[in-house]
């Protein structure tokens, strides 16, 4: 296992993407420097060690601005760490629980217990499968409605039990279909949406690949929100927006670029807490490191979480949530407003504590 | 020159045309008969021959529901300041919220107020599909909640008339953020035990629907409105089949489980006063 640990993901040819030409280019060079060594027994170490820096120097220019839509193409990267990775990989004893006890199993969203760290959690995933079989399992990750209704279900039993939850992002949206909206696609997003907002026990959210619109938001309430470092968030996906107001599907780019959907826009705006680190050129070439640090962060974060009482915790959540946007709408009547409102925020918890002073006295 | 030239004699008299002014009559779109526009109005913008319902503006929708004069608005001024400095195809999303009011005359896609229905004092939140498609971006989502919380601090039911194309995409995380931020307010609304009736009329899709569209208390529907997550078109795109007739209308709903009633539109303030007389305390 610690040997896996260090051992970095193997690429193929078609694994890099279209800005990664010069690394391939080195790649392909090292790796005919090994075979010829270990072929002819020529020592070529030091050639391949220039190389070897000269890659990282590579990836570490590539990797440290990309574009909007370059970030797009990472997180959606064939070999990108999913769901199974992470189960394997952080989460010990995990015992799957399935479906809704309603209609049937959604594939697309994994829920069960496990522990990750000293910690127990219910996990909450969304899974988009490796080859074509899992792909059409799970239906591309495409979450139905009672993928979301399992998901809510679960995350009673967790709050009944006081178990924390841990809910892991990766989709590029609800499914659009026949059977979806005849099962109430909306009204399943909606519930969870609400009852995610007043569950008494913490929930920490991330996003590990695609965060595609509501279907991300489906699991995605909670007293953390964080992304990984290469993996994007939006309100539609950025070939939906191009459709849409270009006209053009395929100014896609623009439309990502637009739609401020990186991590690090999305944490400049405030509506993410946390951006977690990938290791370099990206989570699909080194798993163990990207589980790492997102365990690192889960554990952290439910440390800090379990300290608070549910009704803080509660209290806090919603006033997280009530916050979102507040700042981009204003006008001249809505500042007085506002500014009530925030008095009276912070009055609530004022009452809460003089009234747990007065039990004390008693 | 050029416009002289155009109207040359094609074969067809232009004639009847000059006489009969644009915009007396109207081809309902329902039954595709000819109607007179001022007989839709009079009749609340419903075709007297099939029923169809016509889309509405907000402020039309407030003066049919309420009792007359009865609308106290709130924070009439909240607009966005545009969080992403949005551009797309040459213009910005500045420049089209300003034509847009300009056409309208309307400032965003809700209207909040407190208002009397058959003497009943209600919150009500009115959604306006002229503006941006009624979509939710930061002020929608913000006057929602303070009408929730107008509605919790006064004790009083809540009453909102939804129609949206769904999350504003010119607004990004910032808009779907209000899809639970709304719902979050409901949660909390629901815990004080507040009556949350929402009117679901043509079209409600997208994130308002995926929100607090499908979170009431006792759900309406206007006849044969447009009620769905995924528009019709997105799902004939990625499914590629054709959708059954009646998909995601207002019927198909009832008939699956998701609504409560359907209410002629001349009917809604007597049901909705009903409902409020039902649910009291």
């Amino acid at each position: 296992m610690a040997k896996e640990r260090t051992k970095k993901n193997s690429m193929d040819e078609s694994d890099y993407l279209d800005f990664e030409g010069k690394v391939a280019e080195i790649d392909k060079q090292m790796n005919e420097l090994r075979r010829l060594s270990s072929a002819k027994g020529i020592d070529y170490s030091s050639e391949i060690r220039r190389l070897q820096r000269e890659q990282t120097a590579e990836l570490k220019k590539c990797y440290s601005n990309l574009t909007a839509w370059q970030t797009v193409q990472v997180a959606r990267h064939q070999k990108r760490p999913l769901l199974g990775d992470y189960l394997e990989l952080m989460v010990k004893d995990f015992r799957e629980l399935h479906g809704d006890k309603c209609f049937g199993d959604d594939r697309a969203i994994i829920t069960g217990l496990g522990n990750i760290g000293r910690e127990r959690a219910l996990i909450v995933g969304q899974s988009k499968g490796r080859n074509t079989k899992e792909k059409i399992a799970c239906n591309f990750g495409c979450s139905k409605p009672e993928g979301y209704r399992k998901a809510i279900s679960k995350m009673k039993l967790a709050a009944k039990f006081n178990i924390p939850v841990v809910t892991l992002i990766d989709t590029p949206g609800a499914y659009p279909g026949v059977g979806a909206e005849e099962r109430g696609q909306a009204q399943a997003i909606a519930y969870n949406l609400t009852e995610m907002s007043h569950l008494p026990v913490p929930i920490v959210c991330i996003v590990i690949g695609e965060g595609g619109s509501g279907g991300a938001l489906g699991i995605g309430v909670g007293d953390r929100l964080s992304m990984l470092e290469f993996s994007y968030y939006s309100v539609i996906s950025p070939e939906g927006c191009a459709a849409i107001l270009w006209s053009d599907g395929s100014q896609a780019e623009t439309a990502a670029e637009s739609l401020k959907l990186t991590s690090s826009d999305l944490c400049k705006l405030g509506l993410i807490d946390e951006v977690i680190p990938e290791p370099l050129g990206g989570a699909h070439r080194n798993i163990h490191d990207t589980v790492y640090n997102v365990e690192q962060y889960i554990t952290k974060s439910l440390r800090e979480l379990k300290r608070m009482k549910a009704d803080d915790l509660i209290e806090k959540r919603y006033q997280k949530l009530r916050k979102i946007g507040s700042n981009f709408a204003n006008g001249m009547n809505s500042r007085k407003k506002t500014g009530k409102n925030r008095i009276k925020s912070t009055n609530k918890p004022g009452r809460s504590k003089s009234n747990t002073r007065v039990t004390a006295k008693i | 020159m050029a416009k002289k030239t155009k109207k040359t004699w094609d074969g067809y008299s232009l004639k009847p045309k000059r006489e009969m002014p644009e915009g007396l009559w109207l081809k309902c779109p329902g039954c595709e008969h000819l109607i007179y526009k001022s007989s839709v109005r009079e009749n609340l913008n419903v075709c007297p021959e099939c029923n169809h319902h016509f889309r509405i503006n907000a402020e039309t929708r407030i003066k049919y529901f309420t009792d007359q004069d009865s609308f106290q608005e709130f924070l009439v001024d909240l607009k966005t300041s545009d969080p992403l400095k949005f551009k797309y195809k040459g213009t910005t999303y500045k420049k089209r919220l300003k034509e847009s009011e300009k056409k309208t005359g309307a400032t965003e896609a809700m209207r909040i107020g407190k208002t009397f229905v058959k003497g009943r004092p209600v919150i009500l939140a009115v959604m306006d599909s002229t503006f941006f498609m009624g979509s939710m971006g930061a002020v929608v989502g913000e006057k929602f909640c303070v009408a929730v919380d107008k509605a919790i601090e006064e004790s009083l039911p809540f009453v909102v008339f939804c129609c949206s194309g769904g999350a504003r995409m010119h607004e990004g995380v910032v808009s779907l953020g209000q899809m639970a931020k709304t719902s979050a307010a409901l949660a909390k609304f629901n815990d004080t035990g507040g009556l949350y009736i929402p009117v679901l009329t043509d079209p409600t899709t997208g994130g308002v629907t995926a929100s607090f569209a499908m979170l009431g208390d006792v759900i309406i529907s206007e006849p044969e409105a447009l009620v769905g997550f995924a528009g019709p078109r997105t799902i004939r795109e990625t499914i590629k089949i054709e959708l059954p007739e009646g998909f995601q209308t207002a019927e198909f709903l009832l008939e699956h489980g998701f609504i409560d009633m359907i209410v002629h539109r001349k009917d809604l303030r007597s049901e909705i006063a009903r409902l409020i007389d039902y649910c009291k305390k």
